[in-house]
C-alpha cells in the first residue's frame, strides 16, 4: 500500500495534475476565511465593471495629498480624454466641414483643439452623416470642454441651511494622494459580472459548490455502477441478462438528452446543487457498470476466487474481498473521470438554463450563463465569462492528468 | 475392480459445452466414471483434452451442461450455497498455478484460519488455532512463526504449494482433486511436494484424483489410470495394464512422448 502510493507519486503527470487540482481546492478553503462577504453580494451599480484597483474618489479628496511635478501628467490626461480614434474622427469632421486636410496636425493636441472649437457647430449635420454619428460628435464636444485648462478644480459643499455652495477645497492638476492612504480601495481582479458583483469572490464560491456537484455526481454514479457491475459480472446468469439490458438501455439514450429531459420535468423551483448532482450520477453510472462487468468477468473464474469459494465463503465475502480489491484501482480512476465529467455535465446544462436555480449559489455554469445571457461576449467584458471557463478548464484537465499517472502506475503496459 | 470398495465419485455420460452453434467447443464428451474410496485416480492426457474442465465440474466450480455426478453412491445435490459449502467439506483441490491461487491481498493467516473455520473450530481458542495451524505448517516442512503475517506473494513457488497442502491437511476432505499439482514446480521441489502429497493421502486415507500429463508419474503413483483424449476417456484401467499393454494408439503415442532420460532424442520424428 505504501509502497503503492510512493510509486503514484512518482509518476509526473499524477503529481503536476494533483498540484493544480489541490491548489484549486486550498483556494477554494482558504479564500472565503480572507474575504468574508456574501459571494452573490451585490457591490457595484452597472454592469461589467473592468477588472482593476477601485479607489474611493469621496475619500482621495480628504486624504493627504502630495504636490508632484511630473512632466508627462498632463499629455496622459489628454491621450486619457482624447483617443486617436477621436482625433481622427475630428478631423473627418473638419474635412468634410471644408477644411483644407493639410491645415489640419492630429499630433498637435493644442492646434487640432484650437481648429474644432473655432468651426465645430453641432447643430450642422453634415451630408450623409447619420443621426447616431451626430450624437457621437456632439458627446464628444462635451468631454473637451476645459481640457486643455491648467485651472485647479475647486470642491464645493451645499450648505444645509443656506443651500448655497460653499468651497471646501481645491484640487490642483498637481495633486496626488497615496493609494495606501486611501480609506477604501476595492481590488476587483476580475471585475464586476452583470449583476454588479464581485467575479472573484463568485467564482471561488462556484468553484467550490461545481466541485461538490462533481463529487456527490460522482460518487452516485461510481457506486451505482460498480454494485451493478459486480453483481451482473459475478453472479452472471439471468441478473447478467437483466443488468445489462438496463445499461444498454440508458447507453442507447444520449445521456445529455436524458439530462436535460429529466432537468426539465423537476422544474426550476425544485432544482438545487444537489438535485442536479443527483440527476446526474444516476445518468453517468453505466460505463462504469459495464467496465466493473468486464472485469469482474475475467476475475471471477481465476484460481482465487475458486479456492475462495472451495473454503466455503458467501458469494458477499467472495465480491467484498476477493473481487473487490483487485478492481479498486480501476474503480477510483473511474470515479475521479466521473468527478470532472459531472462538473462538465452541471456546466452543459446551466449554459441551457436547466441547472441549479439562479438565485441562491453560484456555479460556474451559471456564471458562464449569466454572463452569456448578458451577452458578455458579444461586448468583450472577458473577465465575466473567462474565468469559469479556464478554472472549468483546469479542474478537467488536473483530474485526467491524475487519472493518467494512476493508469500508468496500475498498468504497467503503458509505462513510458 | 474389486466390487467389495464403495463408490466414492461417479459420473455418467458428463458433458461440458462451451459456447453455442458453430463456436461451441465441447470440453468433456459423455465421460463415465467410478471413483473408489481411498483409491488414487490419475486422469492423464494432454492440455486441452478437458482434464481441468472435468476436475471444475466434479468441484461444483461449473455446472455439467448433460450428465449427472453421484456422490457417495447419491446423487449429487449443490443447488444451493449451503448445499455446496457442505460437499466443498468432502471434496478439496489443488490448483496447477500457485501464484494465482491465492488472494494476493489476504495474509497467510487467514488462508489457514479459514479451514480451521470450515471444519468447525470458529470457536475454538486462539492458542488451539495457532497450535492446528503449527501443526499443519510442520507436516509441509514450513515454519508458522516465520509465515505468520505475510502475504502470499512474498514465498516461493515450492512454498505456496506446500501451504496448499497444508491447507488440506487442516480440511482432511474425503476426496482430494489435485490438477497438475507440480507442473510449475522445478523438479527438485517436485518429487519433495509429492511426497508430502502421497503421506497425507496414505495418512489419511483420502481418495486422490491426480490430474496429470506425464504418464509415468501417473505410472508411479496410482491404483487407476483413465486417458483422456479430446473429452473422452479413451483407456482406463490399472498401470500395468494401461503403461504395459496399452490398446490404443493414444496411449502408446503419450507412453513414447515421455522422454527417457538415458536416450538420446529421435527429433526427427517430432
Amino acid at each position: 500500500m505504501k509502497h503503492t502510493i510512493r510509486q503514484i507519486f512518482r509518476s509526473g503527470k499524477f503529481v503536476v495534475g494533483f498540484s493544480i487540482f489541490v491548489t484549486i481546492l486550498l483556494i477554494v478553503i482558504v479564500y472565503p476565511l480572507i474575504i468574508t462577504g456574501e459571494p452573490l453580494g451585490i457591490i457595484g451599480q452597472g454592469t461589467f465593471f473592468p477588472p482593476g484597483i477601485y479607489v474611493s474618489v469621496y475619500d482621495s479628496i480628504g486624504s493627504p495629498s502630495y504636490t508632484l511635478f511630473l512632466d508627462d501628467a498632463a499629455a496622459k490626461r489628454i491621450a486619457s480624454k482624447l483617443s486617436n480614434d477621436d482625433r481622427l474622427a475630428m478631423k473627418d469632421w473638419l474635412i468634410a466641414d471644408g477644411v483644407p486636410e493639410n491645415q489640419i496636425d492630429i499630433t498637435d493636441t493644442e492646434k487640432l483643439l484650437d481648429l474644432w472649437e473655432k468651426e465645430y457647430d453641432p447643430d450642422k449635420g453634415l451630408p450623409g452623416m447619420t443621426f447616431a454619428k451626430q450624437r457621437y460628435y456632439q458627446r464628444l464636444n462635451d468631454s473637451l470642454e476645459g481640457l486643455l485648462s491648467t485651472e485647479a478644480a475647486i470642491i464645493a459643499a451645499k450648505n444645509a441651511e443656506t443651500g448655497v455652495l460653499e468651497e471646501t477645497g481645491v484640487v490642483k492638476q498637481s495633486d496626488y494622494v497615496n493609494v495606501g492612504e486611501v480609506a477604501s480601495v476595492r481590488v476587483l481582479p476580475f471585475g464586476t459580472d452583470n449583476f454588479g458583483r464581485d467575479v472573484l469572490t463568485e467564482l471561488v464560491a462556484a468553484t467550490g459548490v461545481s466541485l461538490q456537484i462533481g463529487l456527490v455526481a460522482g460518487l452516485i454514479a461510481t457506486l451505482i455502477g460498480l454494485t451493478l457491475g459486480l453483481l451482473a459480472g459475478y453472479v452472471g446468469g439471468l441478473m447478467d441478462d437483466v443488468i445489462v439490458f438496463i445499461t444498454n438501455l440508458f447507453l442507447v439514450i444520449p445521456t445529455f438528452v436524458l439530462l436535460i429531459l429529466i432537468s426539465f420535468s423537476i422544474g426550476q423551483e425544485q432544482r438545487g446543487p444537489f438535485v442536479i448532482a443527483v440527476v446526474i450520477g444516476f445518468t453517468a453510472w453505466p460505463w462504469t457498470a459495464r467496465a466493473v462487468r468486464a472485469q469482474v468477468i475475467s476475475l471471477r473464474n481465476r484460481d482465487h476466487v475458486n479456492l475462495s469459494k472451495l473454503s466455503g465463503h458467501s458469494i458477499a465475502h467472495i465480491i467484498l474481498t476477493d473481487i473487490l480489491p483487485y478492481i479498486a484501482s480501476y474503480v477510483i480512476m473511474a470515479l475521479i473521470l466521473q468527478i470532472s465529467l459531472g462538473i462538465l455535465q452541471e456546466a452543459a446544462l446551466s449554459i441551457l438554463g436547466l441547472g441549479p436555480k439562479t438565485t441562491e449559489d453560484p456555479t460556474l455554469g451559471l456564471m458562464m450563463q449569466w454572463a452569456m445571457i448578458y451577452q458578455a461576449h458579444i461586448l468583450g467584458k472577458w473577465w465575466a465569462y473567462f474565468p469559469p471557463l479556464l478554472t472549468i478548464a483546469l479542474i478537467t484537465f488536473s483530474m485526467n492528468l491524475m487519472n493518467t499517472g494512476l493508469d500508468q502506475v496500475f498498468n504497467p503496459a503503458l509505462r513510458d | 475392480m474389486p466390487d467389495d470398495k464403495k463408490s466414492c465419485l461417479s459420473g455418467s455420460g458428463l458433458t461440458k459445452i462451451f459456447g453455442l452453434g458453430r463456436q461451441k467447443t465441447v470440453a468433456v464428451d459423455h465421460v463415465d466414471f467410478n471413483f473408489y474410496e481411498g483409491e488414487i485416480v490419475s486422469i492423464v492426457g494432454e492440455s486441452g483434452s478437458g482434464k481441468t474442465t472435468l476436475a471444475k465440474m466434479l468441484l461444483g466450480l461449473i455446472n455439467p451442461t448433460e450428465g449427472e455426478v453421484y456422490f457417495q453412491g447419491q446423487k449429487r445435490d449443490i443447488s444451493n450455497q449451503k448445499k455446496k459449502k457442505e460437499y466443498w467439506k468432502s471434496i478439496q483441490a489443488i490448483f496447477q498455478d500457485p501464484y494465482s491461487s491465492y488472494n494476493i491481498f489476504n495474509k497467510i493467516d487467514a488462508v489457514l484460519l479459514d479451514c480451521i473455520n470450515m471444519r468447525g473450530g470458529r470457536n475454538l481458542p486462539h492458542a488451539k488455532k495457532v497450535e492446528l495451524m503449527t501443526e499443519a505448517c510442520s507436516f509441509v516442512s514450513l515454519k508458522f512463526e516465520e509465515l505468520t503475517n505475510k502475504y502470499p506473494f512474498e514465498l516461493s513457488g515450492g512454498q505456496m504449494q506446500r501451504l496448499m497442502i497444508a491447507r488440506i491437511f487442516l480440511l482432511k476432505p474425503k476426496i482430494l482433486l489435485a490438477d497438475e499439482p507440480t507442473s510449475m514446480i522445478d523438479a527438485c521441489s517436485r518429487a519433495t511436494i509429492l511426497g508430502m502429497l502421497m503421506n497425507l493421502v496414505l495418512e489419511t486415507g483420502m481418495t486422490l484424483i491426480f490430474i496429470t500429463h506425464d504418464l509415468g508419474l501417473a505410472y508411479y503413483v496410482s491404483d487407476t489410470i483413465y486417458i483422456m483424449e479430446r473429452g473422452k476417456f479413451v483407456e482406463s484401467g490399472s498401470p500395468d495394464e494401461v503403461i504395459l499393454q496399452p490398446k490404443e494408439a493414444y496411449t502408446r503415442r503419450l507412453i513414447s512422448d515421455v522422454p527417457k532420460i538415458h536416450e538420446e532424442w529421435d527429433l526427427s520424428t517430432v
